[in-house]
């Protein structure tokens, strides 16, 4: 059966705006620009309305139509819906009126966003054929296309930078792909994979089958939009590595309204990265649109440690567009907002998400989000896999022998005298 | 003269030579001569304002001229130039 989706009809170069087949290419072969999916938004509007979305099983593809695959999805298709928390404590501590946490630490099933790009690129590999997939990644990527590659039967090889964090090294192993692990940084890791997927033909989820994959971080805009009652948030903040998710979610608010599924209201969004590497942030700080590369990131929050952002020029154009902005922390900053989530939300993120908080902190404390306004943080991974982070920086147990009176004399009554 | 490397997507305008020299005082005139050597390079590298495409790197020894002064970046005698698709990805 060969279905042809009538509402994806093909790629096209971001740049000159040139068309391609639906094919697992993503580079244009006149000027080199990304290819991006196309749609007829004219066919979508005639059957997408939220009646209809709300019908549908809470996953990411109940908005199916606006995602790049031809028949019915077939890999992580249970991905996505996750909670968008009311974050009243955080808010307060934030010194902002209203905030809500889009908490993807718990997406199914690898406990990352990166669930939504895997399910729609390896859903259309298997469309196109494919039998290897792959990634280059920083952890939570591998992590994804490792499971949901057994979980489709495929085998996979995932290619990241040798000193990712344990959790994240073990959290693909156990599902039995190929890890090679290659002595670099991730831009190395990144050029390599474009030749192995240049002479093998293997699906590199985020190369050649990149127009696919970036669409499903739309999902989270999407989800974002109908969770607080099909309306675009005034102020969204994404942490940034190549970039990619904040264009997306740019990208799915616009989307909506012009579906007329939502309001076209003004919104504004903003970029966040770990100082060690920030080459967007520090672009769109200096006024500039050219992203000067870092060679060396260092920083711990390693998920977001691309020196190179594929998608950096468009993120910068998303912000300014938006009258939005980017900004960067320390990791120390770091560490505080994975803390500062977990305590006032019972929210345990990865370094990213610590990122964001950060970030989001320092935004409304410059007034570049304003304290009367309402804002969504882009929650994107859970903290077990990033622990090397906050060990030794969260306090330590009290330890106790199994004795009523040393627990009321080391516990109860120091804490009574505390409270 | 300058040696000039020349990207796999490109060589089909070179005879698939993957390194071919060249002459000019900066890299915008370097470019303009390429293109009477091969035509049709330029248009590949340079959008109709002249300027450099975005997802094309330039590099001078290893040093990418948006960083140094574009197409007013001086070449010299023994200099390396590679021209160099961006890569997406991540």
């Amino acid at each position: 059966m060969d279905k042809t989706s009538p509402f994806f009809i093909n790629l096209k170069c971001r740049e000159c705006g040139r068309t391609y087949p639906k094919q697992a290419i993503h580079v244009c072969d006149f000027d080199f620009g990304p290819l991006e999916a196309a749609y007829d938004y004219d066919a979508i509007r005639s059957v997408l309305t939220r009646a209809v979305i709300e019908s549908r099983p809470q996953t990411m593809w109940r908005y199916r139509e606006l995602l790049p695959i031809d028949g019915e999805p077939t890999v992580g298709t249970q991905v996505g819906f996750t909670p968008l928390v009311k974050a009243d404590r955080l808010a307060k501590a934030l010194g902002i009126r209203e905030l809500y946490v889009k908490n993807d630490t718990v997406n199914y099933p690898t406990l990352s966003f990166k669930d939504r790009v895997v399910s729609v690129a390896l859903s259309r590999a298997c469309e196109l054929g494919f039998k290897v997939v792959a990634c280059a990644s920083t952890g939570n990527l591998a992590n994804s296309v490792a499971a949901n590659a057994a979980s489709a039967g495929l085998k996979s090889y995932v290619l990241i930078p040798a000193d990712l964090e344990q959790g994240k090294v073990l959290g693909s192993l156990v599902y039995g792909t190929n890890v090679i692990s290659i002595h670099g940084a991730y831009d190395q890791v990144n050029r390599l994979c474009s030749e192995i997927a240049g002479k093998y033909g293997w699906g590199f989820v985020n190369i050649n089958l990149r127009p696919y994959y970036a669409e499903g971080s739309k999902s989270m805009g999407y989800e974002i939009c109908e969770q607080l009652g099909w309306r675009i948030p005034t102020h969204t903040v994404a942490p940034m590595a190549s970039g990619s998710l904040l264009t997306k979610i740019h990208k799915a608010y616009g989307e909506f309204a012009r579906l007329g599924l939502v309001e076209n209201t003004p919104f504004s969004v903003y970029g966040a990265q770990a100082t060690g590497c920030a080459p967007i942030a520090h672009a769109m700080k200096l006024g500039t649109d050219i992203v000067k590369p870092v060679p060396k990131p260092e920083t711990i929050v390693k998920s977001l440690a691309i020196g190179t952002p594929a998608d950096g020029y468009y993120a910068i154009h998303a912000m300014r567009q938006t009258s939005g902005t980017a900004e960067d922390c320390t990791d120390e900053e770091v560490v505080e907002g994975i803390r500062l989530l977990a305590e006032c939300e019972g929210i345990f993120s990865e370094t990213a998400g610590g990122v964001t908080v950060s970030c989001a902190k320092k935004l409304i404390e410059t007034g570049k989000i304003p304290r009367d306004g309402s804002a969504v943080l882009c929650i994107t991974g859970h903290g077990l896999k990033t622990q090397e982070a906050i060990i030794g920086k969260c306090g330590t147990p009290r330890i106790i022998k199994p004795s009523l009176r040393e627990f009321e004399e080391q516990v109860y009554h120091k804490d009574s005298v505390l409270a | 003269m300058p040696t000039v490397l020349i990207p796999t997507p490109l060589r089909r305008l070179t005879n698939d030579l993957e390194e071919v020299s060249a002459a000019g005082a900066d890299i915008g005139t370097l470019i303009d001569n390429l293109d009477k050597a091969f035509p049709g390079l330029k248009d590949r590298v340079c959008d109709e304002s002249g300027n450099v495409r975005r997802f094309v790197n330039i590099y001078v020894n290893g040093e990418d001229i948006r960083f140094l002064q574009e197409k007013a970046t001086p070449v010299n005698e023994n200099d390396e130039i590679s021209i160099v698709p961006a890569i997406a990805g991540g």
